[in-house]
């Protein structure tokens, strides 16, 4: 029998409806491949081999009375953002402790009730808080990527992005059909890129947020990574949807995003800004950039150079918001009503030795950040200056749609670097989402899909960014990408 | 902006997450750095710019006024590190 975890989401849902193979057996296939490979990879902090085998049960029941759902019986790996009733739910952050939650987030509940099959919770920065899942409480995640030197394996641990890097290493690694990840300023793009993979931050507001464990909370959003373009066409239109819990969610009808990818670009308008060819951008990242450029012609697109001058002030605007927003959304963490407590001799006390214990160093940064920022005298100066700025970034965007569709850039300014290689300097870390942020900060949506590999054998993304509410355009485009640059299965199992 | 440890001290405490003496020593190089890399942004003018609060022009939902939730007393305290009946417990605040 043909390897079931190396299908993608669309092949498995066709052969389960077709009965080539039951939801059990494919599961079963999952599972075994976790069990190898996650001690070596660190993709999972929980795994739910029986809760995923029960829901397998049920999709075998279904598909036997021909009332399959559109993910029936599809294994999948859910971020550890993500609160899932009665399964613990830990943002990789030691102060959530043993924190089982007592409802399921939205996002979760809607691919549940299509059908899919939750294989285990995976493993993120804590808190979201990271570029290269560095800062798990439960430890790094492994790149099933390894770099090729002189036409020989190096085998330097590389780290898989962040913060979603345990949903792009378990996407990669064939350890679960799709995943479910969250992105701030490029937790879901970056990591794809760096696992050739396939991520879409979708519009602020496509997805609900409620459930999800708050990081900043004007910025967050939630999309999968998956293995295709049309995956995540699948996967983002059972996550998405109104959700009244969440105030900032739209009220629009979700499309059929699947019927997207095969329309093609014949005549969509792609812009290509100048301001995203930075200092330090490496050549390669520059000559795929050109490819892509010269792909998306070829199939009937029409190029154009735009400005999107207020670029370069997304990152240090973001590194103002996000930590605003986090200082203020982790302020709930008290020790008090959930999660870690460390006794102290008052109740002061005992919030401060908590958060001391409970929070990581990373973490701790940004809160005082967000603190400093937000303290009195400081708000006007910081906080209101850097969402003025934001304004001006989606301006910026605002303008560029009337004479362009979507936007291609790179995804990230270099491919996957070594473990330790960027922890040392905050700011080097952060320079990772440059790419990225301004489609948080605009609310823009943005896919990476992969689109090469570099001279050390490791993947590289390219990024495109669409109009509010268009992920459709950017599936289309995406998929011609992915048509002329071929998939990226990761060459060597070398875990198994 | 220069961060002194006094105030990482006073930003620590604010924040309710104690910190080691040697922790303030870094952490002020550290904040010091971050402030004054975001300091470029004075650069730009935003006079006469809104801050943004929306990504998208939409009107916040209304709802009837009517209790949707509630009687979760279990599930409330269900996670609490120490609880007695259906009351969260903390160190005593008043002598």
């Amino acid at each position: 029998m043909t390897d079931l975890t190396k299908l993608t989401l669309a092949e498995a849902r066709d052969g389960l409806v077709a009965k080539k193979f039951s939801a059990t057996e494919l599961t079963q296939a999952f599972i075994k491949a976790i069990d190898a490979a996650n001690p070596h990879l660190n993709a999972y902090v929980l795994t739910t081999p029986e809760h995923a085998l029960a829901q397998a049960k049920t999709s075998d029941e279904r598909l036997a009375k021909g009332e399959a759902r559109p993910l029936e019986g599809l294994p999948i790996g859910n971020k550890d953002l993500f609160c899932t009733y009665g399964i613990r739910t830990t943002a990789c952050s030691r102060i959530l402790d043993d924190f089982k939650p007592r409802y399921e987030a939205t996002v979760g509940q809607n691919l549940w009730d299509a059908g899919a099959v939750m294989l285990g919770k995976l493993n993120n920065d804590e808190f979201a808080m990271g570029s290269s899942n560095e800062t798990s409480a439960f430890g790094p995640v492994v790149n099933p990527w390894r770099r090729t030197r002189g036409g020989k394996v190096d085998n330097t641990k590389l780290v898989p992005g962040g913060s979603s890097g345990g949903s792009s290493a378990a996407v990669s690694a064939n350890l679960c059909l799709g995943a479910t990840a969250t992105d701030t300023g490029g937790s879901i793009r970056q990591p794809a890129a760096l696992t050739g993979t396939v991520g879409i931050k979708p519009t602020y507001g496509r997805c609900s947020r409620w459930g999800i464990v708050a990081f900043a909370s004007s910025l967050d959003q939630a999309g999968p990574i998956a293995k295709t373009v049309r995956d995540s066409a699948i996967m983002l239109r059972h996550m998405a949807g109104y959700d009244p819990k969440d105030s900032t969610c739209v009220d629009m009808p979700v499309p059929n995003y699947e019927a997207e990818v095969a329309r093609g670009v014949k005549g969509l308008r792609v812009g290509v800004p100048k301001e995203y060819r930075v200092d330090g951008m490496s050549a390669e990242v520059d000559a795929l950039w050109q490819k892509g450029i010269a792909w998306l012609k070829d199939a009937g697109a029409t190029i154009h150079d735009i400005s999107l001058p207020h670029t370069k002030y997304a990152l240090p605007a973001y590194y103002i918001v996000a930590p605003a927003e986090c200082s203020s959304n982790l302020a709930r963490y008290d020790g008090v009503r959930y999660g870690l407590r460390v006794p102290g001799k008052d109740l002061i006390d005992t919030y401060e030795a908590t958060r001391e214990a409970g929070f990581g160093k990373e973490v701790k940064r940004r809160v005082l950040i967000g603190t400093y920022v937000l303290s009195a005298g400081y708000y006007d100066a910081y906080y209101l200056k850097a969402q003025k700025v934001r304004t001006l970034i989606k301006r910026d965007f605002d303008n560029a749609w009337s004479d362009v569709d979507v936007v291609l850039t790179p995804t990230t300014p270099s491919p996957a670097f070594g473990f330790g290689e960027k922890a040392g300097d905050p700011i080097a870390m952060y320079l990772e989402d440059i790419f990225t942020v301004t489609v948080n900060m605009a609310g823009l949506p943005g896919i990476s899909v992969p689109a090469g590999l570099s001279g050390e054998g490791t993947p590289m993304g390219l990024q495109l960014i669409g109009k509010p509410f268009d992920e459709g355009t950017l599936f289309r485009a995406a998929q011609v990408i992915e048509n002329a640059a071929g998939r990226f299965p990761v060459p060597e199992r070398w875990w198994a | 902006m220069q961060v002194d440890e006094a105030t990482v001290r006073r930003i620590a405490r604010l924040a309710r997450i104690r910190i080691t003496d040697e922790e303030a020593k870094a952490l002020e190089g550290e904040l010091s750095g971050i402030l004054a890399w975001v300091e470029q942004l004075d650069e730009v003018n935003t006079d006469n710019v809104p801050p943004m609060t929306r990504v998208a022009d939409m009107k916040l939902k209304k709802r009837a006024d009517e209790v949707t939730d509630g009687e979760k007393a279990d599930d409330i305290i269900a996670n609490a590190p120490m609880t007695e009946d259906h009351y969260f417990v903390v160190p005593k605040v008043v002598e």
